[in-house]
């Protein structure tokens, strides 16, 4: 889906969505309290958080934009721009790190042509790092979409992303580390 | 009281609080950032640290948050020691690393909490050369300047605005070392508390708008003590003036009255006094020639022998008005004669706040200032929409409100300053408040049950509520009464009746007089039962109530009446625009029946331009009076600055026409003292004002209280473009403060204090250093006398309240019931001249049902007319889905609906859509630049454009 369509089909929650937030909130004495499952929820449906999905949330959930932009954007696992068909979650933390992440990272780069917080051309993959996946006696690790990819090294990389043709980055630099850039020291 | 050792040496303090607080009551300076008196402690910034020791033997101790850490006795501490001095300074030091260095273009510099700090432990080098993270910041309205890089992450921005205030739309966004305190997207704060962020903020995040784009230093600020007169709350201010422009108000602590915080109009609706339509010189109309009709400007002492010479020849009345001090409105009444002075109020206001006032004084309840409100426990609104007619008491209710989460926290033995806690504790549990009023207002999101009546159901609520408590024996009960409504008021009564501090607030606006007596009927029937019950009565501007207490006089009607049998030759208007008071053929006829009008007045207004001869008056910010609150206490104000090229205080004017003229007395009544004391002496209700605040004599320790800071800079160079020469400072002979930076700053009544500054605090933090112990009164007694307190006997005239049970209202399907309906940002008449206030207040409108509105086919903006007292009114639709059932509201005070609250409250209307309406466009709200586009959150995230 380009990002227009997702824009157009954000405009209001879905019938499916309304019931599964619906699910939730029976077990939360205050709406607000469902605010992190919503987010999931939709999510899951359209692959990120809009803000007009953000708006629809907050609407249904009775919290005012700002509170919930402050739980969206407090976890860097809610996206708040576009991202691809799936979510490349490379370790960087010091198990994966020992075991020669950096390597990896780069032959994934090369691989996909994008670095940290870029999607690829062909909207597949969104390459982010993340500080640890629990599963540091396989490290180095990494999760492509919902499936766990351990012992990582660069033959594995070939297989897993065998098919997938290096092409430049689309433009998105970061997804997590949204609201911020950086700069040089001013003085 | 425990002992706690500091650095070895032993301190007695006060049990119940935290260690940071014990340090500053005992003057050590112990740095902090999130710690806010009013709003306590959540440990977030680090900075307070303290090492504790576990013994005399332990050496090493442990670190622990001053914030955090209640006072024990026997406790073992150091403030000053290695360990805890680095780890501040540490800490200071991680802060700064995102810190941009633009303290020289930073509106906050020189009064940076930041900046003390920083001095304060001694961080001098910057030893990071990474890159800094930057932030694109927000348009966040007329009033609000934002500069998210210089952010430290102390939350106290969003902890006061949501927490403290109940704003929505501002949260701390994302998280670690980019946390962004924010909006959604760019748009106006919608808090009318949201000026108090410039001072909550530590640092430079938050500024006021205004002031950047009218820039002086708070060190080159020339202040005074002052009193807001934006409503009848009375909070102190301290405005700054620099160039003979008023640049800026800020809070001046009073912990009776506003504490730390002032809502928005105060703060930024003082800018009328630099306003363009200033009366600079006397004038007199030309009746003839070719400029007939325009001002010919004249000499003051041409205006005094003008004027002087019109009073000689035939009768004189006078109307006073509620804006202008105690002094003034005296001074008239006595040039004028009793028998021939109005207090300016129109005639309905007058009833209502002498209603008040002798309510007031009859009845056992107290009257609470905004500090008593703050401990109320259960809380009933009649009618009052608080938040706008009296923003600073609707805070307080919100602190009410959290009663409940601190009675929490003391059954499970929390400390009342552990926020954090208590907020997760409390949830969305409050104090019970319930509010009747003619729509929701903003409390209704903390209030346990809101309803929405007309105003005369509003009344019959309040006097079932009374009926109820008394069990129908000193109040009978309320007939034909809606179930419903029954079982609310048995709600209501019963919580009443198991408070502690039981408050109800109720007010002249909407101008029922049954509201304001069912109001009385539930305080007087609580007090038979218990103590502490508060009755809190609003009236509509600063000075209602001292107004009011120099008597009645005459009524506008009687003045009309007076007038047109020719008894009046010459009428003197002080500070009053009477079109705001009276139907405008009303007000035309009684100036045609009079030969000549004189007005006194710093702005150009309808009355204004009626008169034969025009004298410019100084505002409060260059006068000294007295005005009496709503709560009943008498305060002072000062001016700030000397008055430009022929403005006088109206006292001044009115004092030396009265010489001119060689009246009796008027010898004596030279000075301002003079004046005050010889009205505290003549009228007993005001006997209490010349303890207001000390005299023109009072000097501190020999010497005058200085106006400008120690370091106020460049005063021989200001005036250098005009001449080289330094004039002399001018001479103050009516205050006791000078109009330099000479005398003596510290230790003076709190009624004096110009603005807070403390060496090695030169922010407003500062204020902790004169209190006697944080957030507690300042030292020597907060400043204000008041001159009402409650009446003892209850007598039996309790059941005289149910004589004005008003019967219930019926809707009708064709037409409306027209009801005042009030905005913080618009009603104002003063406020409403200042550039950002009005950026801020839109059109007036008329607010109508949803019902209405699909019978209408309107929504919000269309146009809508009605017919009030026969002349055409059309205004813009607002469409309130909770507004009362059968009324329509209109918002009060703005062009097009000056006079209606004086005029049309309570007459039955019907609306139609108007034939053609051009809809206001869209208000401007993305950016400050009219041509950029509007941008949202989503796009800026992406373009990541950073601001240095």
């Amino acid at each position: 889906m380009s990002e227009q369509q997702l824009i157009q089909s954000d405009i209001a929650l879905s019938a499916e969505e309304i019931q599964q937030i619906d699910a939730e909130l029976a077990h939360m004495p205050q709406k607000s309290g469902a605010a992190i499952d919503a987010l999931k929820i939709v999510q899951r449906q359209r692959g990120w958080i809009s803000d007009e999905s953000l708006m629809a949330i907050a609407r249904y959930l009775d919290m005012s934009p700002e509170a919930l932009e402050g739980v969206a954007t407090f976890y860097n696992l809610i996206y708040r721009q576009p991202v691809g068909n799936k979510v490349v979650l490379f370790c960087d933390s010091v198990s994966c790190w020992i075991c020669g992440c950096d390597g990896v990272k780069q032959k994934i780069s090369e691989k996909l042509g994008v670095d940290y917080g870029e999607t690829t051309a062909d909207n597949q993959y969104t390459l982010i790092p993340v500080p640890c996946l629990g599963a540091c006696d396989k490290a180095p690790v990494m999760m492509v979409g919902d499936d766990l990819h351990t012992n990582l090294n660069n033959e594995k990389i070939d297989q897993i992303f065998s098919g997938q043709v290096s092409t430049t980055a689309s433009t998105t630099e970061s997804t997590a580390e949204s609201t911020t850039t950086s700069e040089e020291e001013g003085s | 009281m425990p002992t706690i050792y500091i650095d070895g040496t032993a301190y007695e303090v006060e049990e119940g609080k935290n260690l940071l607080e014990a340090c500053l009551n005992l003057g050590l300076d112990l740095p902090y950032f999130c710690w806010h008196p009013s709003m306590g402690s959540i440990g977030s910034c680090r900075q307070c640290a303290m090492v504790q020791y576990q013994n005399e033997e332990d050496t090493r101790g442990r670190i622990v948050m001053g914030c955090m850490t209640p006072v024990t006795d026997g406790a073992r501490l150091s403030l000053q020691g290695d360990t805890a001095s680095e780890f501040r300074e540490s800490v200071i030091e991680s802060l700064m690393l995102n810190h941009p260095h633009d303290c020289p273009v930073c509106a906050e510099g020189g009064e940076c909490h930041l900046q003390d700090m920083t001095v304060m432990v001694g961080h001098r080098d910057r030893n990071y050369r990474g890159k800094k993270n930057t932030h694109r910041n927000q348009y966040l309205g007329p009033l609000i300047n934002h500069e998210m890089n210089r952010c430290i992450s102390c939350y106290r921005c969003v902890r006061f605005y949501r927490d403290y205030a109940g704003g929505t739309d501002l949260a701390a966004l994302a998280s670690h070392d980019h946390v962004y305190f924010g909006r959604h997207q760019d748009g106006v704060l919608q808090s009318e508390f949201a000026g108090n962020l410039v001072e909550v903020c530590p640092t430079g995040v938050f500024t006021d708008k205004p002031l950047v784009d009218d820039y002086s230093r708070k060190w080159d600020l020339q202040s005074a003590p002052s009193i807001c007169v934006g409503c009848a709350v009375g909070c102190n201010t301290s405005p700054g003036e620099r160039y003979g422009r008023l640049k800026r108000i800020q809070n001046r602590y009073n912990q009776q009255v506003n504490g730390y915080f002032l809502c928005d109009r105060g703060r930024f609706g003082a800018d009328f006094v630099n306003s363009e339509s200033r009366l600079n010189f006397a004038g007199v109309r030309q009746e003839d020639g070719s400029d007939k009709g325009s001002y010919k400007a004249i000499r003051a002492d041409d205006a005094l022998s003008e004027v002087a010479g019109l009073c000689q020849q035939g009768t004189v009345a006078g109307i006073g008005s509620p804006r202008a001090s105690v002094e003034a409105n005296y001074l008239l009444r006595r040039f004028v004669g009793t028998k021939h002075f109005s207090n300016g109020m129109s005639d309905v206001e007058s009833a209502l706040v002498n209603q008040i006032l002798e309510t007031l004084k009859n009845t056992r309840a107290i009257s609470p200032s905004i500090h008593q409100i703050e401990s109320a426990d259960a809380v009933l609104i009649l009618g009052e929409d608080v938040s706008n007619t009296a923003p600073r008491l609707a805070l307080a209710l919100r602190e009410a409100a959290r009663n409940k989460g601190r009675e929490l926290a003391a059954e499970m033995r929390l400390e009342p300053w552990m926020d954090a806690a208590i907020k997760n504790l409390a949830q969305d549990q409050y104090s019970p408040i319930f509010i009747a009023g003619v729509h929701e207002n903003r409390l209704n999101d903390i209030a346990e049950a809101g309803v929405s009546l007309a105003p005369d159901d509003i009344a019959r609520l309040g006097f079932a509520i009374a009926a109820e408590i008394s069990g129908g024996r000193a109040i009978d009960a309320v007939e034909n009464l809606d179930a419903d409504l029954s079982a609310l008021a048995g709600t209501i009564a019963s919580t009443l009746k198991a408070a502690k501090n039981p408050l109800i607030v109720s007010g002249s606006s909407l101008l029922n007089s049954a509201v304001i007596e069912s109001a009385a009927a539930v305080a007087d029937v609580l007090s038979n039962e218990q103590e502490n019950v508060f009755l809190s009565l609003s009236v509509p501007e600063c000075n209602s109530v001292g107004t009011a207490m120099l008597g009645e006089g005459m009524s506008f009607k009687d003045m009309m009446d007076s007038a047109s049998q020719g008894n009046i030759d010459t009428l003197i208007v002080l500070e009053n625009d009477l079109y705001r008071r009276a139907p405008s053929e009303d007000v035309d006829k009684l100036l045609e029946n009079i030969k000549q009008l004189v007005v006194l007045d710093s702005l150009d207004n309808a009355t204004l331009s009626k008169s034969q001869i025009a004298l410019p008056t100084a505002t409060f910010a260059e006068s000294e009076g007295t005005m009496v609150s709503s709560e009943g206490r008498a305060q002072r104000y000062y001016p700030v600055f000397v008055a430009e090229d022929d403005r006088l205080a109206s006292w001044q004017w009115l004092s030396e026409l009265g010489q001119v003229l060689g009246l009796s007395g008027f010898d004596q009544l030279e000075h301002f003292d003079q004046v005050e004391q010889t009205c505290a002496g003549e009228i007993p209700a005001l006997s209490g004002i010349a303890s207001a605040a000390p005299d023109h004599e009072f000097r501190n320790r020999g010497l005058k209280i200085p106006r400008q800071p120690a370091r106020y800079s460049g005063r021989t160079a200001m005036r250098a473009d005009v001449s080289v020469h330094e004039p002399k400072q001018p001479v103050d002979d009516e205050t006791p403060l000078s109009f330099s930076m000479e005398g003596l700053g510290v230790g003076q009544p709190s009624s004096l204090m110009t603005s807070s500054w403390s060496p090695g605090w030169n922010s407003n933090q500062s204020i902790q250093k004169f209190q006697d112990e944080a957030g507690g009164a300042i030292k020597g007694g907060s400043s204000g006398v008041r001159l009402i307190e409650s009446g003892q006997s209850l007598g039996d005239g309790l059941n005289a309240h149910t004589r004005s049970v008003p019967t219930a209202f019926h809707p009708s399907d064709t037409e409306s019931l027209l009801i005042p309906v009030y905005r913080v940002f618009g009603s104002d008449e003063l406020s409403s001249q200042a550039p950002a206030i009005a950026e801020m207040s839109g059109d007036a409108q008329f607010v109508i049902s949803s019902e209405s509105a699909a019978k209408l086919e309107v929504v919000d903006g269309d146009g809508v007319s009605a017919n009030i007292n026969g002349v055409e009114v059309t205004l813009e639709a607002c469409v309130d889905p909770s507004l009362a059932e059968g009324c329509v509201g209109f918002t009060t005070g703005m062009p097009g609906t000056e006079s209606l609250v004086a005029t049309a409250v309570g007459l039955i209307v019907s609306l139609r859509k108007a034939d053609s309406w051009q809809r206001r466009k869209p208000q401007l709200i993305a950016t400050d630049n009219p041509n950029a586009p509007t941008v949202t959150n989503q796009q800026s995230l992406q373009s990541g454009v950073s601001h240095v």
